[in-house]
């Protein structure tokens, strides 16, 4: 048998998500203006100060051009046909029972059985479902180290002084257009605040499902790590399968005060489109981490694999002396997907120190491109950085693209890259299943080895998920 | 007795150059046979098509293993059913340590065959034992399979996995080659442990030296693609004296 087109077939992949639940929304007519807004802040109770910002931002957006500097193409976006809210109608839960049992199903189905997570695992789940958070868990513990964790829009109501210190100040709503977007219309999304000293208790997990039809999410989560606290932060998703593609622009901002430690991973597999390249998701994210304090840390790790266009450049600024920035990244890409990802490591303070580990695959006809910046400033003495980034690909119809960029304005800086590209080999193969192991665990085994560096930074219930979705984003049928 | 191998009018090409013409060769469970032969006279080739490298084009001719014809059985199949290759060249693979690697092929192999699976404390204690018989360090469980491995250690790690994965026709392709003689006598002890009344070896080599410490009980020379002649233990030593070309002047008369 032709050996690509065995690959082919054996890439091709089947999305297990796929499905949809009934539920009745509360929905704002489609398009975009101020009076949207204003219905978007009154929804949420907001106050003034919060209406006042989002329609700054709104005005601000208004100026703005789409970016198009990214290897990405897409049709079009009409911001005019975007539904900007939708909520499940029940609101006010006191426990998980008052949970909408399809919604429920819909978390069992992607195996994420809440209640068993609040059992067993001992994670404290924030799930997003929609634009209103229905299920929060683990209050107690958490409110008993001091910790607080909910939905950013309870705590704009709650925590007004925290918000209007932090909210926009790592990630403001001139930053780019998308960030912009999300600022003026964003729902909802998670806020967590680690008081001084603090290591928070348990990891922190939210679920984020996109349900509702054409309904864009617009995601805010900010997470303030105060001195000498640690926090550890989990973001998965998946979405049902849909035929028109979906709009996401999330913002997630991180500040980290001295000696603070944030950990942020993510497992990102939403709709991708179907082989064809039909339908999936505009993932345009903006995140960002402040390494404000000295010694403080900020990691992000995540693993992509789902999204039609994913738009997202997790990053560290490194403000703190002897503050530390880290990216590990792996990106799937099949199909028809496009994957522009990396990270910006900017660096300030002196002896920073950054390490950026990103791997790329790429297989059937998608597009897999890695976009860096290490950016040291003239004060940033004895800055470090170590830039690692691979390709894999399989198959010979996708591609896999590297454009990393360095500026260093100080003379003491000491800058590392290394980058290969390299594709499954037919020895590879033939040696695996020479030894009995099937072409298709053969393919698994190669794709997790060249994955581990990151894999191993992930928490160990994530590494297990972030596996099984490899293996489930590259099976197919072996003819 | 039925035999393991029955190889029958064999004719095998590569880039459509044929590299295996008429091959005719039946192995017997118990046996070691050992081919010998110059430089592209078509010996890995042989032992490729028989592990099943697709990259080999069988033109015409039948292989049985065990009595079933493997013409277009799957690698993997093959080796289930207890067909091992000792590479002469293994190939790394990033990231996979060598235990994680040798299990999960070990464990298929067992589920194939319908024998109980190993754990990971079952296993790892199996794989030490096995390291022990063919002095290698245990460094060598946790470092990624075949990387940055010197020649030696690529070919103790080769009999390792043979003697774990216990097959009934192992095919050692130059497994002798780029092996100091500490190696050498490791790698024949462990090839030796696999002697059985029910299993069969068949040996590819250029030289004498690995037959001094495994014995063969057939020895077989292929030149440009053909067996062309065979004969018992004693033939390495008569090769060795007199080279292959009174051999090729024999056959071609």
């Amino acid at each position: 048998m032709n050996k690509n087109s065995e690959i082919n077939s054996f890439i091709e992949q089947k999305y297990t998500a796929g499905f949809s639940t009934d539920i009745e929304s509360d929905s704002a007519p489609a398009g975009l203006n101020e009076d949207i807004i204003k219905f978007i802040s009154q929804k949420k109770n907001e106050p003034e100060f919060m209406l006042e910002w989002r329609l700054k931002a709104y005005r601000h957006w208004l100026t703005l051009k789409e970016p198009t500097w990214a290897n990405v193409k897409y049709p079009k976006i009409n911001y005019e046909n975007i539904v900007y809210y939708s909520a499940p109608k029940k609101k006010t839960l006191t426990s998980l029972d008052e949970v909408d049992p399809e919604i429920l199903k819909t978390y069992a189905k992607l195996g994420i059985p809440l209640r068993e997570q609040e059992w067993l695992a001992g994670v404290a789940v924030d799930a997003v479902f929609d634009s209103v958070s229905v299920a929060t868990t683990f209050k107690d513990k958490l409110a008993k180290a001091g910790v607080i964790f909910c939905a950013i829009s309870e705590a704009i109501q709650k925590y007004p002084d925290l918000i209007k210190q932090y909210l926009g100040r790592v990630v403001p709503y001139t930053d780019n257009y998308f960030a912009c977007l999300n600022a003026a219309v964003f729902t909802d999304g998670s806020f967590c605040y680690i008081p001084a000293g603090v290591k928070c208790p348990m990891e922190l997990s939210t679920y984020f499902r996109i349900n509702a039809v054409a309904t864009g999410q617009f995601e805010r989560t900010l997470i303030i790590a105060e001195a000498g606290s640690y926090v550890s932060y989990l973001e998965g998703c998946s979405a049902p399968m849909r035929d028109e593609n979906q709009l996401h622009a999330a913002v997630v901002e991180l500040i980290a005060l001295d000696n603070a430690q944030i950990k942020y991973s993510t497992v990102q597999n939403w709709y991708p489109g179907d082989k064809d390249g039909k339908g999936g998701i505009y993932n345009f994210v903006t995140k960002r981490g402040h390494c404000r304090g000295k010694n403080s840390k900020i990691s992000w790790t995540q693993i992509e694999t789902g999204s039609a266009i994913t738009w997202k450049y997790p990053s560290v600024v490194l403000f703190g002396d002897n503050s530390v920035g880290e990216f590990y990244s792996v990106a799937l890409t099949n199909n028809h997907q496009q994957a522009d990802t990396g990270t910006k490591m900017i660096h300030i303070g002196k002896n920073t120190s950054s390490t950026v580990i990103a791997k790329g695959i790429a297989a059937g006809s998608s597009q897999n491109t890695f976009r860096g910046l290490i950016d040291v400033s003239s004060l940033a003495v004895k800055a470090r950085n170590f830039t690692q980034c691979d390709s894999l690909l399989l198959g010979d119809k996708c591609g896999a693209h590297t454009f990393p960029t360095i500026k260093a304005k100080n003379p003491q800086a000491n800058i590392e890259h290394e980058a290969t590209t390299s594709k499954i080999g037919d020895d590879q193969l033939f040696y695996c299943r020479q030894r009995g192991i099937s072409e298709e665990d053969s393919i698994s085994l190669i794709v997790n080895g060249f994955c581990k560096q990151v894999f191993r930074e992930l928490p160990m219930e994530f590494a297990v998920e972030a596996q099984k979705l490899l293996e489930v984003n590259l099976e197919g049928s072996v003819g | 007795m039925k035999p393991m191998l029955i190889i029958k009018n064999l004719v095998v090409s590569v880039d459509k150059k044929t590299i295996i013409k008429d091959l005719n060769l039946t192995i017997n469970p118990g046996e070691i046979h050992a081919i010998m032969g110059p430089n592209g006279s078509g010996k890995s080739t042989l032992a490729n098509v028989l592990a099943r490298n697709q990259d080999y084009v069988i033109e015409s001719g039948t292989i049985e293993f065990n009595g079933e014809d493997i013409i277009t059985t799957a690698p993997e199949i093959c080796a289930r059913n207890g067909l091992f290759m000792s590479f002469q060249y293994p190939v790394a693979i990033a990231g996979v340590t060598n235990i994680q690697f040798i299990k999960t092929a070990v464990n298929a192999v067992r589920k194939h065959q319908n024998l109980a699976t190993y754990d990971a404390i079952e296993f790892l204690q199996l794989i030490k034992e096995k390291m022990a018989v063919l002095n290698m360090d245990q460094d060598f469980l946790y470092r990624p399979i075949n990387e940055g491995f010197s020649g030696g250690e690529k070919k103790r790690n080769e009999i390792l996995q043979m003697i774990l994965l216990e097959p009934k026709l192992a095919i050692l392709d130059e497994t002798d080659s780029g092996l100091d003689i500490d190696a050498l006598k490791d790698v024949a002890n462990g090839v030796n442990t696999l002697r059985d009344p029910a299993k069969a070896i068949l040996m590819i080599t250029h030289y004498q030296r690995l037959l001094d410490y495994i014995t063969p009980d057939f020895v077989h020379v292929m030149s440009d693609g053909k067996l062309i002649y065979s004969g018992d233990k004693t033939l390495p030593a008569e090769l060795e004296a007199k080279g292959y070309a009174w051999l090729k002047g024999r056959a071609e008369q």
